[in-house]
């Protein structure tokens, strides 16, 4: 705030000659007036104009309501969400929590379907994110040729709809070979048309009890990365951190898999019949909807890295060079969190984007939450309730997604006097 | 780009610059292999741009189908794709079907109307870039232009026969559904924008936040189904307003909130001289706005409007997912004819490029004029 601007509070604000206090910068309470009937008067006139607005709005809300309300009359068709605890009986095809069709309910298959975009929306953000970031640094690489290449992805994939490259993978992955003769780029790795199968580690004690030791050692790490900082800023000399996160993070957990037997044993997926048994599975809808999505995303999040990065002035990436830090240090202690200032906020929309593409599921196949509901909406004529509950997860989701880019976005953010 | 160093030789030994220092031996060197780390790379995507341009010319070209013969009743016959398949593209389907990709079911005889309507967009479209045209004229030029190509699609007037809408599809459909939902987004947009402004009037300020933020936080699809299924049940019992126009309207109103708040981000980036200025001149507010505020703050955001546009070009295509026929759809249904079932990569790559051409011109353009007005903001 300017000095000397109106808002000015009655203690001691010394005038230049510093003796007496201006009388004009005590403040005075602004006169109260009441709303005069006068067309003149800009508040009166809010008023009316709002009054005016929210009724004409409320009054079409209402003529929509008792329109609605005698069309659901008409098709008898009941309101309220009593629907939910029906019997589904909707077949689904991947589920992350156990569903079956003839035992549960409508409510639970939506359940499925929010969780089947959850799966989606996590998966594709965390893997454009890494693609989009390694395609956004190799546009700014001085390699010509990579350069380039990048730029060419870039601009191809924008421009394209993102319905359009999803039908496309889809395509691709329905034209995988069958079964018998699928493709098998590494051990235990399947491609066909019935999806995509990968080896499962099979669960046991031992591997619990070294992942509770790995978040303990990181846990250490970071207490002892905290430890360091404090020392470094008493003293000058920063003890080194990383062979304490070596120790910590990986030594240890191994260590405590190695005490218990080392179990290790891959489940490998194997052909029975007409398709593979055991292993982990992606369904072909699965497959082409993650990788369509994160193809897409990864083009937007590349621009958003690169101009992040060329907004850092040369010259800090100078400064640092003069301080004589190394390249890499300049860009992770100098360079990196000034561009992520910039980065965070449009990468939080374009997570959002990603999270509502996901909606795209529906044309392909793939059983999310859209595509369960409308499912639903069709058999028991629920539209209202249908929509309500597509607007409800979407809302939820995105809030969710902006509340955390925010909490972040302002743990990073300059901090001003 | 180009090699700045100069060579400072007396003038009498001048010769040949160098051939490391500059010309085309010294870029290569100084772009493509710079170090150990650089000339794998290079060499490695080399191999792949090599194999991949090889490997399409040999499957787009070189063993592709461009025709295949017709029986003596006219039905084609897809045996020569059937052969080549795996090894070449089949681009039978698209001389097969490219009328029916372009305009859909539009009366076989009369598509030479789309086509015009087509060309009309192209344009509508140019002559809005060109800034001689930015101007209050420009909105009549459009309103004229709509009207013709909706008296064109629609026929029924001036010897021409009518076409049922529900027959309409491929690229005018497209073209209709984004560039009406831009056009008549726009005024609720600027509406929108300066009620989320009013700090006078909190209620309609309110107002205006919900709308915008309950839209931008759902998927398109969820619009459309609104669009699709409850329309028909706010509307008065018997009255069923057509498929076309409800997408229309859920197209509509979900592109509202997105410009909105591009417009109002060209508000806030007009400088409050401008509004303390007008409010010193003793303007109303309607005047304010209307001659000093809006056309200064629609000017900054023409590239991010341009963007937008893109934007809901593309969006366009989901529509599919609610039965119309637009572009994407099109394709699609020709997939579905027995004969070319299985060519879909075929007909993928066309529709992409169509696609193509229209947002990368478009992008291309809002980029230009960003520079521009950059550059006169920096002078």
């Amino acid at each position: 705030m300017q000095p000397g601007s109106g808002r000015l509070t009655k203690d001691t604000r010394p005038t230049m000659s510093g003796a007496t206090t201006d009388p004009r910068l005590t403040s005075r309470p602004a006169p109260q007036r009441r709303i005069g009937f006068s067309w003149s008067d800009p508040r009166l006139r809010a008023l009316i104009w709002q009054v005016a607005i929210i009724g004409g709005i409320a009054a079409i809300i209402w003529y929509l309501v008792a329109n609605t309300m005698r069309n659901l009359e008409v098709r008898r068709i009941a309101t309220g969400f009593g629907f939910l605890d029906n019997l589904a009986g909707i077949p689904i095809g991947e589920h992350m929590i156990d569903y079956d069709p003839a035992v549960h309910s409508y409510g639970r298959a939506i359940w499925v379907g929010v969780l089947n975009t959850l799966k989606v929306s996590v998966v594709g953000i965390i893997l454009s994110t890494l693609l989009g970031t390694l395609i956004g640094i190799a546009r700014l690489s001085k390699n010509w040729l990579l350069a380039r290449l990048a730029a060419i992805y870039v601009e191809t994939i924008r421009d394209i709809p993102v319905l359009l490259q999803l039908f496309f993978w889809y395509a691709i992955v329905q034209s995988l070979p069958a079964p018998r003769q699928a493709l098998r780029p590494i051990e235990g790795v399947i491609l066909s048309n019935r999806g995509i199968k990968l080896p499962l580690l099979e669960w046991q004690p031992a591997h619990s009890w070294a992942l509770a030791a790995f978040v303990l050692g990181w846990i250490g790490t970071a207490s002892w990365a905290r430890m360091a900082r404090r020392r470094q800023e008493a003293s000058g000399i920063r003890p080194p951190v990383w062979p304490a996160g070596l120790a910590l993070m990986i030594a240890f957990p191994l260590a405590v898999w190695a005490s218990l037997g080392a179990p290790f044993a891959l489940e490998m997926p194997v052909l029975r019949g007409f398709n593979f048994q055991g292993g982990l599975t992606l369904s072909p809808e699965y497959g082409a909807l993650t990788i369509g999505l994160v193809i897409y995303t990864a083009a937007y999040i590349a621009e958003i890295v690169r101009s992040g990065i060329l907004a850092v002035p040369t010259g800090q990436w100078e400064a640092a060079g003069a301080l004589g830090l190394h390249p890499w240090s300049a860009m992770r202690l100098i360079v990196l969190p000034q561009a992520l200032r910039v980065i965070i906020p449009p990468m939080t929309s374009t997570y959002l984007s990603l999270a509502k593409n996901s909606s795209l599921a529906v044309a392909i196949g793939y059983q999310d939450v859209v595509s369960i509901v409308s499912t639903i909406l069709n058999q028991t004529g629920q539209a209202v309730e249908g929509i309500a509950v597509i607007m409800l997860v979407y809302l939820t989701i995105s809030l969710s997604i902006s509340l955390f880019m925010n909490w972040y976005n302002a743990r990073i953010a300059l901090v001003e006097r | 780009m180009s090699a700045s160093t100069t060579v400072s030789t007396p003038a009498s030994t001048r010769e040949h610059p160098p051939l490391l220092v500059a010309g085309p031996v010294a870029w290569l060197r100084r772009n493509l292999f710079n170090s150990w780390w650089s000339t794998a790379v290079t060499l490695a995507l080399l191999y792949i741009v090599a194999k991949a341009l090889l490997g399409f010319i040999d499957w787009g070209i070189l063993h592709a189908v461009w025709t295949v013969p017709a029986d003596t009743k006219g039905q084609l016959d897809p045996q020569l794709c059937r052969d080549a398949k795996g090894g070449g593209a089949c681009w039978a389907v698209i001389g097969d079907k490219w009328r029916f990709i372009l305009f859909g079911r539009y009366t076989y005889v009369e598509q030479w109307r789309p086509a015009i309507c087509v060309a009309l967009f192209i344009g509508l479209f140019v002559v809005s870039a060109m800034r001689r045209f930015w101007r209050k004229e420009l909105a009549y030029i459009w309103i004229i232009t709509l009207i013709v190509i909706g008296v064109l699609m629609w026929g029924g007037i001036l010897g021409l026969p009518f076409v049922p809408q529900d027959t309409w599809g491929g690229l005018p459909m497209t073209l209709i559904l984004a560039t009406f939902g831009l056009a008549l987004a726009f005024p609720l947009a600027v509406c929108v924008a300066l009620g989320r402004r009013a700090t006078t009037m909190p209620a309609v300020r309110w107002l205006c936040i919900v709308y915008v933020e309950l839209i931008r936080g759902v998927p398109l699809i969820s619009v459309l189904f609104m669009a699709s299924v409850m329309f028909p049940l706010f509307m008065p019992v018997g009255l069923n307003p057509d498929k076309l126009l409800r997408a229309q309207l859920g197209i509509i109103l979900f592109g509202a909130a997105y410009l909105a708040e591009v417009i109002r981000g060209g508000l806030q980036a007009l400088p409050k001289g401008q509004y303390e200025a007008a409010d010193a001149l003793g303007l109303t507010y309607w005047q304010k706005t209307g001659q000093i505020i809006l056309p200064q703050a629609l000017r900054l955001v023409i590239p991010p409007m341009v963007n937008t546009f893109i934007g809901s070009f593309k969006d366009t295509s989901l529509v599919l997912i609610i039965g119309i026929f637009d572009l994407m759809t099109t394709g699609k249904v020709a997939l579905a004819e027995p004969i070319w079932q299985g060519y879909s990569t075929e007909v993928y790559i066309v529709l992409a490029l169509i696609y193509f051409v229209f947002c990368y011109s478009m992008s291309r353009y809002s980029r230009g004029l960003e520079v521009e007005f950059s550059r006169s903001v920096r002078r």
